[in-house]
């Protein structure tokens, strides 16, 4: 209130702002990782997780359920490659661990390197499509004109919500040669 | 105050201002760098004034006339850009240098130095946006909220300047609010205490903690598309594991709370204008401070009512329409007041009050269509409509910039020591406010039948709206040359101003004389004279 | 100085009134009430906020003008002195808030329904593309044809640069529509391979972005047969306002017609593409093509938009190794708004524009490029 005490009030008062200020562009930052566990936890985006060991699976095998699991393969407008999958849709039990293939060519004269993004539709339905093995883990280096049969091994969770009766898994695949740190990638550009 | 003499430059107390450019390049006087704010702004809504006008010209009649498509997303985002950052935000940090120390009875803003640097910084990073339209690819053409991945794997090769600009008005604004809060924690005269603050300084105070708390965030998120434009990182690129969703909701964390910014200040200005023309104090004025605040807090919990198209689960949905919903609560409390201010007041009606009764209305009007966007499933109606852009248009022109031209009407005598010439202000009140209806209210028709918003040509059954609201666009465009032809002249001299100026004002500028001294309040005013608003 | 504004905008309407009399359906003032169960809760819903806001505003602005008109200075009256009531406070804060939660009951049951998430009968992928859709119905098994076609802007340049009077559905048409039955629940599986884009067909109420790398699903019950119209909703790049969405809703029957038929017209290109194409048909096809899908950014006479658009006469890539045209074609330029137009064109259409670009704009080549060598080019890697 008095001014006289003002300039080193001022000082309090910014460098509390300042730290605010530090603080808030952080935060900015640690929405990032709050985002990816949100939506972890809750399917937020459709994105599914991480590698889920085998002993995970089977452990409970619901035969009174049968879900449909719908394939599908999508591109990045830039990428040229070939790229479908072996079945169109799979009738599965929650809990049953189940193989499936997408193949892929590449048409091109050059060596490129391939990274398969997956989605879930409904979204709600991401958090229980568990992976034991997933060419989305990695990325593809495919030579000039060569094929490849990529396999998933996947379960549905047997606590899927009792109202998804279908589930749709989307690959969408990018051409990521430039950003690779494959030698051959690297050798390429 | 002998204290206030080392922070601010100690000679400039003891004359007056310094002849020539150097006195507006090296300022530290909150009237001078007020003054310099308002230029700017009012520079920029000229040059943005522009790009709409352009938008308009092309979308006069269906087909493409005047510019090809690539151009057109140009100028509406930096029609966006420049209106927001440009013209609205420092208009009212213009406002706030020149009046809040005027208001509280401080000698000038807490830090003067830091003052200086915050102004000097707009033009700079202003030259910087504008000339990315010159640069090869041309300029931002992602629309003002810069989508990823539209504003990184495929924007043209200036984005990079235009983050840089951001990065620069960003701390602009921070610094801007740093001085605003310093200023009203500290400088307060005695007798000055907080619930004695005009409404003015108490929405500064809020909107100043609101800008601390998100422009940084803006800072960060631009920092993540320069590093996924640059550095090979996939924060919103899908191909790495990042995810374009992601930056909606950090933009619309900023976003949001940044539409307030653009009013709440807006807010405090109409609580000033109204009581002193209707000779009555302001209709619960606790209630005011109060509703400015639940405003603010709510403003952080209500983004992503802006992206309810992306694909949110139920709940998620449900939550923020009724965060959103909530907010007309203490929106319509203030509502409510004025026109309890108004009401068995003795009203008259010189510029100032006709605009800030059209603020109070058209204001309104934008809020009843926010109410409605609120409404989840007829928002997957209108989302990216021009309804939409009838929606926020009428918040922020016929709102913020109204506000801000009363203000300009209102202090102009302070300022200058002389009377405007009501005459031409009331041509220019009226003339704007056929225009802005004009411009605007069809485009709530067209939203609703169906055009999508940020397009340079459309259908033919949206032809006769589009043509209305481009005669509106020019009308009220052109009626701008009015204000600047009335504050030039009331620069030049006119009728001698009072101290108080008008019958009904209330407040401690208008104890000080017309003009304001170059330096007030060096020594605190009287605490006699500071009264309850 | 009033009356002389009113006289004016009077003036302007009149005129305006006179001008558009030729134009049909001109004054729109409300949305459609749709043909779905959603679209009319949506309108139903729209009409009651609305006219709960109507009320309000009624009121408010009421007391303010009665307040302007009666309690003015001129009029002699005294201001008066109060300038608090609790009471009062309270009383407009708890009033706007039950109203508010008398428009949040229906709101929220039609968005519960929106989510409905009961098994569909169709499932259709939507995927967006700058500047274009594409859509692909999905089968039961691999073996089926797969029904999938790109949906481009059929009005032509010269109406847009108004060479040519536009015609009624200027803008909102396209090539090849997407059809689908009516009385069916098709559920739309979207996604993006750019940018993000927006699917929006306002008779149906359903707006939704797609994303690329995520699935985003909503769902239709289209219940009269129809032609209806949508445009691109989301800001995706240069030609945004000119990717419209046009859906033909059909009986059934007739959809089980039309795909059937569409799946006939697959094994009929597949045949045609063995046989051999001449120069003559190549380049009128080609030529279509081109007003289609390059003309945009290549613009007319291949002059293009340097430095981001190139042009296509005299360039080393058209006229130089076939093989180079057909790699730019096929698999576009990464990182450009190229895109890979070998999965967007039939190997016929491929063919030809390849052959037209190569014998056009100067070019002259001479060389006819066959379907066969497309083929042979995308299966096998060259």
């Amino acid at each position: 209130m008095s001014n006289d005490l003002s300039p080193q009030n001022n000082k309090i008062v910014v460098r509390k702002l300042l730290l605010a200020v530090v603080g808030m562009f952080a935060f900015g930052f640690a929405l990032v990782p709050l985002y990816d566990v949100i939506c972890d936890l809750t399917g937020l985006n459709g994105k599914t997780g991480g590698r889920v060991s085998e002993a995970e699976a089977g452990i409970l095998v619901d035969e009174q359920r049968v879900v449909t699991v719908q394939f599908m393969a999508h591109h990045n407008a830039e990428m040229g490659w070939n790229f479908e999958p072996s079945i169109a849709q799979l009738s599965v039990r929650p809990g049953e661990v189940n193989i499936v293939s997408y193949r892929v060519t590449n048409p091109g004269t050059d060596v490129m390197v391939g990274q398969a993004i997956p989605s879930v539709a409904p979204n709600a339905a991401a958090a229980h499509l568990n992976k034991i093995e997933c060419f989305c883990f990695e990325e593809q280096l495919l030579q000039p004109g060569e094929s490849a049969d990529m396999p998933i091994r996947f379960f549905i969770d047997p606590e899927l919500p009792a109202s998804i009766t279908k589930l749709t898994l989307s690959y969408t695949l990018y051409d990521i040669t430039e950003k690779s740190d494959n030698v051959q990638a690297i050798a390429v550009r | 105050m002998s204290a206030t003499h080392t922070i601010s430059d100690a000679h400039d107390h003891h004359h007056g201002p310094a002849k020539g450019l150097t006195r507006w390049l090296y300022t530290t006087n909150h009237k001078d760098i007020g003054s310099l704010y308002l230029w700017f702004s009012f520079t920029m809504f000229l040059l943005g004034g522009a790009f709409a006008l352009v938008i308009r010209a092309e979308l006069f009649q269906p087909g493409l006339q005047f510019i090809e498509p690539a151009f057109f997303n140009q100028m509406t985002t930096m029609h966006g850009l420049i209106m927001v950052f440009g013209a609205v935000m420092p208009a009212f940090v213009g406002l706030a240098n020149w009046l809040i120390p005027l208001m509280i009875g401080a000698p000038d803003m807490a830090l003067p130095r830091m003052n200086n640097w915050s102004f000097w910084l707009l033009p700079f990073a202003f030259t910087i946006m504008v000339s990315t339209m010159f640069m090869e690819g041309g300029g931002p053409n992602f629309g003002w909220t810069f989508y990823a991945p539209l504003s990184t794997t495929y924007a043209p090769p200036s984005t990079t300047f235009f983050i840089f600009a951001v990065h620069v008005m960003g701390a602009s604004s921070i610094m801007g609010s740093i001085n605003v809060i310093a200023t009203i924690l500290n400088m307060r005269a005695p007798g000055m205490t907080f619930m004695k603050m005009p409404l003015f300084v108490w929405t500064w105070l809020i909107t100043a903690y609101l800008l601390i708390a998100v422009m940084p965030v803006l800072a960060g998120v631009v920092t993540m598309m320069l590093f996924d434009i640059h550095f090979g990182t996939s924060f919103f690129n899908a191909a790495g594991g990042g995810d374009p969703v992601l930056f909606q909701h950090l933009f619309w964390f900023f976003g949001h709370p940044e539409v307030y910014i653009m009013i709440l200040p807006a807010f405090g200005i109409v609580s000033a204008i109204i009581p002193t023309f209707a000779r009555k104090r302001l209709f619960g004025y606790d209630s005011m401070v109060y509703a400015t605040a639940s405003i603010a807090f709510l403003s952080f919990i209500v983004w992503a009512h802006h992206m309810f198209t992306v694909g949110m689960p139920l709940a998620g949905q449900l939550f923020f329409m009724y965060a959103t919903m909530l907010i007309a609560v203490p929106t319509g409390v203030k509502v409510f007041n004025w026109v309890a201010t108004m009401f068995r007041g003795a009203m008259t009606f010189e510029t100032p009050m006709l605009f800030a009764i059209a603020f109070v209305v058209l204001f309104t009007m934008g809020g009843f269509t926010g109410v409605m966007l609120a409404i989840t499933p007829a928002d997957f109606q209108y989302h990216d409509t021009y309804f939409v852009v009838a929606h926020f248009h009428y918040v922020l022109v016929p709102g913020a910039v109204f506000s801000i031209m009363a203000a300009a009407y209102y202090w102009l005598p302070k300022w200058t020591g002389y009377m405007y010439d009501e005459t031409l202000g009331k041509l220019h009140f009226w003339l704007s406010f056929i225009g802005v209806n004009l411009l605007f209210f069809p485009q709530h028709f067209l939203g609703l039948a169906g055009m999508p918003r940020r397009i340079p040509d459309y259908a033919l059954q949206f032809a006769n709206f589009n043509w209305i609201s481009s005669v509106g666009g020019f009308l009220f465009g052109f009626s701008q040359l009015i204000l600047l032809f009335v504050v030039i002249k009331c620069i030049r001299g006119g009728k001698k101003a009072t101290d108080q100026v008008w019958e009904g004002a209330q407040g401690l500028e208008w104890t000080v004389p017309s003009p304001a001294p170059y330096h007030t309040f060096e020594t605190p005013p009287d605490p006699k004279l500071i009264h309850a608003q | 100085m009033l009356s002389k504004a009113k006289l004016w905008l009077s003036l302007a309407l009149s005129t305006l009134l006179f001008w558009s009399a030729g134009l049909h359906a001109a004054w729109d003032l409300n949305m459609p009430r749709g043909v779905t169960q959603m679209s009319r809760d949506t309108y139903d819903l729209h009409m009651t906020i609305f006219w709960w806001c109507v009320a309000i505003g009624v009121v408010v602005f009421g007391a303010m003008f009665w307040s302007i008109i009666n309690h003015r200075k001129s009029k002699g009256v005294q201001p008066a002195t109060f300038h608090e009531s609790t009471k009062v406070e309270i009383i407009w804060t708890i009033i706007p808030f039950l109203i508010l939660i008398a428009m949040a009951i229906p709101a929220t049951r039609v968005l519960t329904a929106a989510y409905d998430a009961s098994e569909s009968e169709l499932d259709v992928q939507i995927i967006g593309y700058q500047w274009r859709w594409e859509y692909r119905y999905m089968r039961e098994n691999m073996d089926e044809e797969e029904v999938s076609f790109f949906s481009v802007l059929s009005t032509s340049r010269e109406e847009i640069n108004n060479g040519i009077e536009k015609g009624e559905n200027y803008l909102l048409e396209v090539d090849r529509p997407l059809v689908i039955p009516t009385e069916t629940k098709v559920r739309f599986l979207m996604t993006s391979a750019d940018v993000i884009h927006a699917w929006w067909v306002p008779d149906f109420a359903i707006k939704k972005d797609t994303i690329p790398g995520f699935i985003n699903e909503t769902w239709v019950i289209v219940e009269e047969p129809g032609i209806y119209r949508g445009q691109c909703a989301e800001l995706c790049g240069m030609e945004h306002g000119f990717m419209p969405i046009e859906v033909h809703a059909l009986a059934p029957a007739d959809y089980q017609a039309w795909y059937a038929e569409q799946q006939a017209g697959i094994r009929q290109v597949r045949e045609l593409a063995a046989a051999e194409m001449s120069m003559e048909d190549a380049m009128a096809q080609g030529e279509t093509i081109y007003n289609r899908n390059c003309v945009a950014c290549h613009q007319p006479g291949g002059v293009g938009m340097p430095p981001v658009f190139p042009a296509l006469a005299g360039s080393v890539k058209a006229t130089g190794d076939v093989a180079v045209t057909m790699d730019t074609l096929v698999n576009g330029v990464p990182g450009t708004a190229m895109a890979a137009y070998g999965r967007q064109l039939n190997p016929i259409e491929l063919a030809s524009i390849i052959t037209y670009v190569r014998n056009s704009f100067g070019n002259n080549t001479g060389d006819v490029v066959q379907p066969a060598d497309v083929n042979a080019y995308i299966e096998g890697g060259q």
